[in-house]
């Protein structure tokens, strides 16, 4: 199926969405990646209050480059999502509803996807340009000392992507894996 | 002797960082395009068609393949007759710095692997293989490469006795890390060296033309027969299912000690990123 979704996303929302199928995302992103996940997952731990709301928020697993001038965004694009596998149950549970990332997840992180009911997007790795011009609107958000590894808040515009793991345990890693394995 | 003055060097290292960071490779770009076809699953189709959409853009924004504008791998072949005036690593580094900075590049390195993990700021320090060759002029190779695909790499010490069929086994092991660089990847392959040096033979490999062939009949049969085995494995276009997980595997071999194997995997992403220049 062909989907056009908006954020936040709700339970009616990732429910319907299964492995496979085409996405065209409209509404707000925050990127996160490694170390911006550290500082999120330590502030739940402390019991300190998160830089924005989890609820029903989507992450994008991404460290963009800078922008040149006259231009919304510099090139943005996914990075591994396992190195944030750690991270992500934690996030779940405070409401995060929608990651965005490239590549396989740990089986933890699908069991989660489960429990909260969320779902695992994957954005092609390596079109980055391509995907900078679905940004319309970038601001650096949190963490602004991280560098590329800054939260910034992304409005996106019918931005391209496929559910690799749904909620209900679909994973088109694996399915597709089978389905196009050669003897 | 030819003196040569270490600006020239740094002055051709930016012009090919911004250009390896904006142009996709052609012999990739045509590669995608004439393996389009070949591709059963209709994600890899999409993908493969993004990837040629993307090498268009960046060429008309000027704006990098991808945001991970990689470590500056540089390979520099040094002809013995070349006199440089300066110091060659600062004008390497120097070459960098100001392509990531002025092409608005993602600046990528941390100075301290293990503890604060601090970024430098400006992209450096490059990593530098130089090779002197007879001759008056300097043979300059840009390789931005990733971290994802870097992560991806494989290095083993094999059992001898383990032969061919050890090699085959590890390199179809390794992969199924394509899965992770950001397929169609190019799958480099030393083997034979040292373990040192086996890990930059197979970095060499990735340099080498998607449409040449090794030299040696032995190796480009292998070349061939691994190619097909890793486009049976089903990893497809970015790690998503289909047929087209690899465009070409390089497979170079060099001399070992009797008692050694060696052999290295590495990966290019489909975001290849490539440049040389002659001085």
């Amino acid at each position: 199926m062909h989907y056009k979704i908006h954020t936040p996303l709700d339970d009616n929302t990732v429910a319907k969405l299964k492995a496979g199928d085409t996405i065209e995302i409209t509404g707000t992103l925050y990127t996160a990646r490694d170390q911006a996940h550290q500082r999120l997952v330590e502030l739940i731990q402390k019991g300190q209050a998160l830089p924005f709301g989890l609820k029903g928020q989507i992450l994008f697993y991404a460290g963009p480059a800078p922008t040149p001038p006259g231009k919304v965004m510099g090139s943005v694009g996914p990075t591994t999502s396992s190195r944030m596998d750690l991270f992500t149950p934690v996030l779940l549970a405070y409401g995060l509803k929608g990651m965005i990332g490239k590549g396989p997840r740990s089986p933890e992180v699908k069991a989660a996807l489960i429990k909260y009911n969320a779902v695992y997007f994957a954005a092609t790795g390596g079109v980055a340009a391509l995907l900078s011009s679905y940004i319309k609107k970038a601001e650096l958000f949190a963490y602004p000392e991280l560098g590329p590894e800054a939260i910034y808040r992304l409005e996106v515009e019918n931005f391209p992507v496929v559910v690799a793991i749904d909620a209900w345990g679909g994973d088109l890693y694996d399915q597709n894996r089978e389905l196009y394995k050669e003897a | 002797m030819r003196e040569i003055s270490t600006l020239e060097v740094t002055k051709a290292i930016k012009d090919l960082c911004l250009q390896a960071n904006r142009v996709l490779r052609p012999d990739v770009l045509e590669a995608i395009r004439a393996s389009l076809g070949f591709e059963v699953s209709p994600t890899g189709k999409e993908i493969m068609e993004q990837i040629i959409k993307n090498a268009g853009l960046a060429v008309s924004e000027q704006l990098p393949i991808c945001q991970d504008t990689g470590y500056v791998g540089v390979f520099i072949e040094l002809g013995q007759d070349v006199l440089l005036k300066g110091d060659l690593t600062l004008a390497i580094n120097e070459g960098v710095k100001e392509a990531y900075d002025e092409g608005y590049l993602r600046k990528s390195m941390v100075a301290c692997p293990i503890f604060e993990r601090e970024n430098t700021g400006d992209n450096t320090p490059a990593f530098i293989t130089v090779d002197t060759v007879p001759g008056d002029k300097i043979k300059i190779t840009v390789i931005p490469k990733g971290g994802g695909t870097e992560n991806a790499s494989r290095l083993q010490m094999l059992p001898v006795s383990g032969g061919v069929e050890a090699v085959k086994e590890f390199v179809l092991e390794a992969a199924e890390g394509a899965a992770k660089s950001c397929p169609p990847v190019i799958v480099g392959v030393g083997i034979g060296a040292s373990f040192d040096k086996v890990g930059l033979l197979a970095k060499k490999a990735l340099l080498r033309s998607i449409a040449d062939s090794n030299p040696d009949p032995e190796l480009a049969a292998l070349e061939n027969e691994l190619l097909v085995r890793i486009n049976k494995l089903g990893i497809g276009p970015a790690g998503l299912g289909g047929r087209i997980t690899a465009l070409a595997v390089k497979i170079e071999a060099a001399p070992t000690h009797i008692a050694c194997l060696p052999a290295a995997v590495t990966f290019n992403c489909h975001a290849a990123r490539q440049a040389e220049a002659i001085i």
